[in-house]
C-alpha cells in the first residue's frame, strides 16, 4: 500500500510539474520584454531540475541527482550572463 | 512510512513549483513576477530534492540532493537580484498600480545633488576653517 500511494505521487507530481512548465512557457512565448522571457526560462530550467529529480526517484536512479545539480548551475551562469549584457548593453 | 514522508513531500515540491508556474503567467508586471516565480521556484524543487534525499537513504544521493538545495537556495536571490536591477535600469514598466518606488526616488535624490545650487548650499553649510 504505502508503495502505490509513492508510485500516485510520483504520477501527479510529475503531471503539476509538466503543467507548471506548460504555463511558464506561454510566458515565455508572449513575455512583453526581453527580461520577462529571461525569467520564464530560468524557472522552466529550474522545475526541469525538479521534474528530473522526480524521474530519478521513480526509476531508482540515484546517478541522475548529477544531473540536477549541473543544470541548477548551468541556469544560474546563464541568467547573471544575460542581466550582465543586458545592462552593459542598455548605457550605449 | 519513508514512502509516505517521500510522498508528502513530493506532493508538496509539486504544488509549489504549479503555483510558481501560475504566478509567472498571471502578476502584472516583471518585478511581482520575479517575486512568484524565485521563491516559489525555489522551495517547491527544494521540496522534491528533501524527498530525493529521503528515499534513497544513501549518503551519497543524500549529499548530493541538499548539495542542489543549498546552491538554489544560494543562487536563486542573486539571479533574481542581478536581473531585476538590469530590468529596472532598462526601463521596464512597472505596474501602473505601483504605489511606492525608493530606488526612483534615490536615484532622483543623487541627481538632485549634483545641480551647482546644491553645490553652493553644501559650501554655505560648511564649516569656516573650509571654506
Amino acid at each position: 500500500m504505502p508503495d502505490q500511494i509513492l508510485q500516485w505521487s510520483l504520477v501527479a507530481t510529475s503531471v503539476m510539474l509538466g503543467i507548471g512548465i506548460l504555463l511558464v512557457t506561454l510566458r515565455l512565448l508572449r513575455g512583453p520584454n526581453l527580461p520577462d522571457r529571461v525569467i520564464a526560462l530560468d524557472l522552466i530550467g529550474t522545475l526541469a531540475a525538479g521534474a528530473i529529480g522526480v524521474y530519478a526517484v521513480a526509476q531508482e536512479e540515484p546517478i541522475l541527482m548529477f544531473v540536477c545539480i549541473m543544470v541548477a548551475v548551468v541556469l544560474f551562469v546563464g541568467t547573471v550572463a544575460f542581466a550582465y549584457y543586458l545592462e552593459k548593453g542598455s548605457g550605449s | 512510512m519513508i514512502q509516505i514522508a517521500t510522498s508528502l513531500m513530493m506532493l508538496l515540491g509539486g504544488a509549489f513549483c504549479l503555483l510558481g508556474a501560475v504566478g509567472m503567467l498571471r502578476m502584472p508586471d516583471l518585478f511581482t513576477r520575479l517575486q512568484a516565480a524565485t521563491k516559489t521556484g525555489t522551495l517547491g524543487v527544494g521540496f522534491v530534492m528533501l524527498a530525493a534525499a529521503v528515499h534513497f537513504q544513501d549518503l551519497g544521493v543524500s549529499v548530493r540532493a541538499i548539495l542542489v538545495i543549498i546552491f538554489l537556495f544560494l543562487s536563486a536571490p542573486i539571479a533574481a537580484h542581478v536581473i531585476a536591477r538590469a530590468a529596472y535600469f532598462v526601463n521596464v514598466p512597472l505596474w501602473d498600480a505601483t504605489v511606492v518606488d525608493e530606488l526612483d526616488d534615490a536615484l532622483k535624490a543623487r541627481e538632485a545633488a549634483k545641480t551647482p545650487q546644491a553645490l553652493e548650499d553644501t559650501i554655505d553649510r560648511a564649516p569656516d576653517g573650509l571654506r
